[in-house]
């Protein structure tokens, strides 16, 4: 780089301009998500395929869950979402205060879902429904229920396991900004972890109606 | 510290198709309340895609990325659901 006498600041060797680096760093991200829609998309055909062949039982198992949990965690997670795309504005910006204060409220909001998701998990052990664990439902259909709290705790527990990683990368993001290593002309990792918490969120769009919707106003 | 005034917009839309999906998953929609559930959480989902995650404003290079995973979601549902859902519709011959 140093042998350039115009080198920009930031653009590694094999790209062009900065332009084409940001570019190929978003591509790069996207494929990747691409790939985790693929990820979740197994478990999802699983509760697809089992919830044709059990309706009522699925029906049961999502009635058990608090909507009022899953309502509020659904807007905790979409108002984090606001909170990364004005991180990524701020960024864009060069606004350094702004983009900590609002990577800083992402990941005290992403803990404040994973603490409601520990509360609604650890209702779920004392209920008797975890099943491999602690399963003591009998009723009618009992194999059904058991498979939609199989599929619940899989869904929701790779969910998790997703938000816990998001909330580690804004937290390097945060401590980048701090050092003020981003600015309007190279912000790309603010802006790619902010395409992976987005994405996080999307997942729990659907799982939203998928687990505890679908089954409120089933027989 | 101004905040993109469509950010606001979104996040309104969203958390308002929120409170939506779930007054209208307590009512007696008949067969209509899985279809009225997923639209509203496609719509979601593509507001978050396009204003959130900048799609909007992308190259269709990203495009091509993000519809891509879903297209290939929904081969792997459709056409599995399409032999479990019709399985027994037809008699096997011989049999």
């Amino acid at each position: 780089m140093a042998d350039h006498a115009v080198a920009v600041e930031h653009v590694a060797h094999q790209f062009d301009d900065a332009e084409q680096q940001k570019l190929a760093a978003e591509l790069g991200m996207w494929i990747f998500l691409a790939t985790e829609v693929m990820f979740f998309g197994g478990m999802i055909l699983a509760y697809t395929a089992y919830r044709y062949l059990n309706p009522t039982a699925f029906a049961y198992g999502s009635r058990q869950l608090n909507v009022v949990i899953g309502g509020i965690n659904t807007g905790v997670l979409l108002l984090s979402s606001f909170t990364v795309a004005v991180s990524v504005h701020a960024a864009r910006h060069g606004q350094r205060r702004l983009l900590v204060a609002a990577l800083v409220a992402t990941i005290v909001l992403g803990l404040v879902f994973l603490g409601f998701k520990a509360v609604e998990w650890r209702h779920h052990y004392h209920e008797g429904l975890v099943p491999g664990v602690r399963f003591t439902y009998q009723g009618p259909d009992a194999a059904g229920v058991a498979l939609f709290y199989w599929l619940y705790f899989a869904l929701t527990g790779v969910h998790a396991v997703h938000l816990t990683i998001g909330i580690g990368v804004m937290a390097v993001i945060a401590t980048l900004g701090v050092r003020g290593r981003f600015s309007p002309a190279y912000y790309n990792p603010v802006e790619i972890a902010g395409l992976y918490w987005h994405f996080v969120d999307v997942v729990w769009i659907f799982l939203l109606p998928l687990l505890y919707l679908i089954g409120r106003h089933a027989p | 510290m101004r905040v993109p005034g469509v950010y606001v917009v979104v996040l309104v839309a969203l958390l308002g198709l929120t409170a939506l999906t779930i007054l209208a998953s307590s009512a007696d929609l008949g067969p209509f309340s899985a279809p009225v559930a997923f639209t509203i959480a496609t719509t979601k989902a593509l507001l978050v895609m396009l204003f959130f995650m900048h799609l909007k404003d992308s190259p269709g290079i990203l495009w091509l990325a993000a519809v891509g995973g879903f297209f290939w979601l929904g081969i792997l549902i459709v056409l599995t659901m399409s032999d479990i859902a019709t399985r027994g519709v037809l008699p096997i011959p011989g049999k």
